[in-house]
């Protein structure tokens, strides 16, 4: 029932945006929507009706800055026990891994859920347990759920969690590149709703549509805004109505806001977006891992770390070149040997260009 | 990462926000549900052991229909 599958429909679709004779540039910010784009050929199709389709800064793991990944094994090394996701673990920091130092006796666990690193914690009272949080608004919910229920003192959070719309923004206020329409992720939507995309239809006058994730709804995404531009119009239309709701997840929303307050933050190959992290509320500074472990990572304090030499995954997730336009892609950067994030990340756009292009 | 599969509620654990939420093809699996107002018979998107939203099963069932019908106004044009 929610799996959309038509060939004719797409068809249509497809014939329609020929027939449009348009030439457009689409963001899009969601490692799924690029999954499915590349999967199923998708980007090629709809380059031949002259759109090109890119993926922005919409991979949580490969935004994390390289000092969120240092902070992280500083408290690694200090013998916490860190829990984090899968992809997370594998990205390399300026001097090295959650993997590579897991092999140097840390204690490193991956965990599907935060759920499951709370219940690391209360299995083992003796473990300090630091679950490193990252996501969006999809996935931040989740954590302030588990916050506000009371988890053992011995478990905290380092919260990476970061927001969507301000990015939107920032890409356009450093207008380095020309970008006609935003495709708006679907399950980022879920939780925030329709509204806080407004202010980019409004201000920079760009037509954006929330789509959901099957091939037919990415290209009925395509197509709505062709339609939209045809007529001069930059509205945010919701394409995924059976799963996105005009004011979302409101119950998500308020335990969010119980939770986290929006805090200005870097975000890798971008400079500090303003109001784009989400940092815990005071009153939860006992969960605080930053506040808790402030001595330990005190010596990181002032310290910047640069990009892995060599590495474009800045200029990547800012849209500005596809992963093969980068020297290292598939030479010195696999997903077995990767040198920078998007590599490693099942969401990260190298990763996906990689897995079903390069092999 | 902000991956969500549907899945159906097939029991609730109220005490512990939890629900058990049957995927079809025989998985079933817990899934915290403190972020969203459910019954028996709902259908959620499941993201990171959480249910985030529930799913419209009448807006699935008319979407094509409905994407059919927008691009048959559009050709009208």
């Amino acid at each position: 029932m929610f799996s959309l599958r038509d060939k004719h429909l797409a068809d249509d679709i497809v014939s329609q945006i020929k027939k449009a004779e348009v030439k457009l540039k689409f963001m899009h910010v969601c490692g799924t929507h690029q999954d499915t784009l590349v999967k199923h050929g998708l980007d090629v199709l709809l380059q031949k009706c002259g759109i090109e389709i890119g993926q922005g800064p919409g991979c949580p793991v490969c935004v994390t800055t390289p000092k969120e990944i240092e902070e992280i094994l500083v408290l690694a090394k200090e013998g916490k026990t860190i829990a984090t996701f899968g992809d997370m673990i594998r990205v390399p920091g300026a001097t090295s891994s959650l993997q590579q130092i897991k092999t140097e006796g840390c204690d490193v666990r991956t965990v599907y859920s935060i759920e499951d690193a709370v219940l690391l914690a209360e299995m083992h009272r003796e473990k300090e347990v630091v679950f490193m949080a990252v996501g969006f608004e999809t996935t931040a919910p989740t954590t302030a759920s588990v916050l506000l229920r009371g988890p053992p003192l011995n478990f905290s959070v380092f919260c990476c969690h970061r927001l969507i719309p301000p990015a939107l923004q920032a890409i356009l206020d450093m207008g380095e590149i020309k970008i006609d329409g935003f495709i708006e992720p679907g399950h980022v939507s879920t939780i925030i709703g329709v509204r806080p995309y407004e202010f980019i239809s409004n201000n920079y006058h760009i037509p954006q549509v929330i789509t959901g994730f099957e091939p037919i709804d990415l290209l009925m995404g395509a197509w709505m805004l062709v339609r939209q531009i045809q007529q001069a119009k930059a509205e945010v239309e919701n394409e995924y109505t059976r799963a996105v709701k005009t004011q979302g997840n409101k119950k998500a929303q308020q335990i969010m806001k119980q939770v986290f307050e929006p805090v200005d933050i870097k975000w890798r190959g971008f400079p500090t977006i303003p109001q784009s992290g989400l940092i815990l509320r005071k009153k939860y500074d006992h969960y605080d891992a930053r506040k808790k472990y402030e001595e330990e990572l005190e010596e990181l304090s002032e310290k910047e770390f640069a990009e892995p030499v060599g590495c474009l995954c800045g200029d990547v997730l800012r849209g500005l070149i596809s992963s093969k336009e980068c020297p290292l892609f598939g030479r010195q950067c696999t997903p077995d040997k990767p040198v920078g994030p998007c590599m490693v990340s099942s969401e990260g756009n190298c990763n996906i260009q990689y897995r079903y292009l390069k092999k | 990462m902000c991956l969500a599969i549907p899945g159906k509620i097939v029991e609730i654990d109220k005490k512990k926000q939890s629900a058990t939420v049957d995927y079809g093809s025989g998985t079933k699996r817990k899934a915290n549900v403190s972020l969203v107002d459910i019954k028996i018979g709902d259908y959620v998107l499941v993201h990171a052991g959480f249910a985030i939203q529930i799913l419209d099963k009448k807006e699935a069932q008319e979407t094509l229909a409905l994407f059919r019908e927008m691009l048959s106004l559009q050709e009208d044009v």
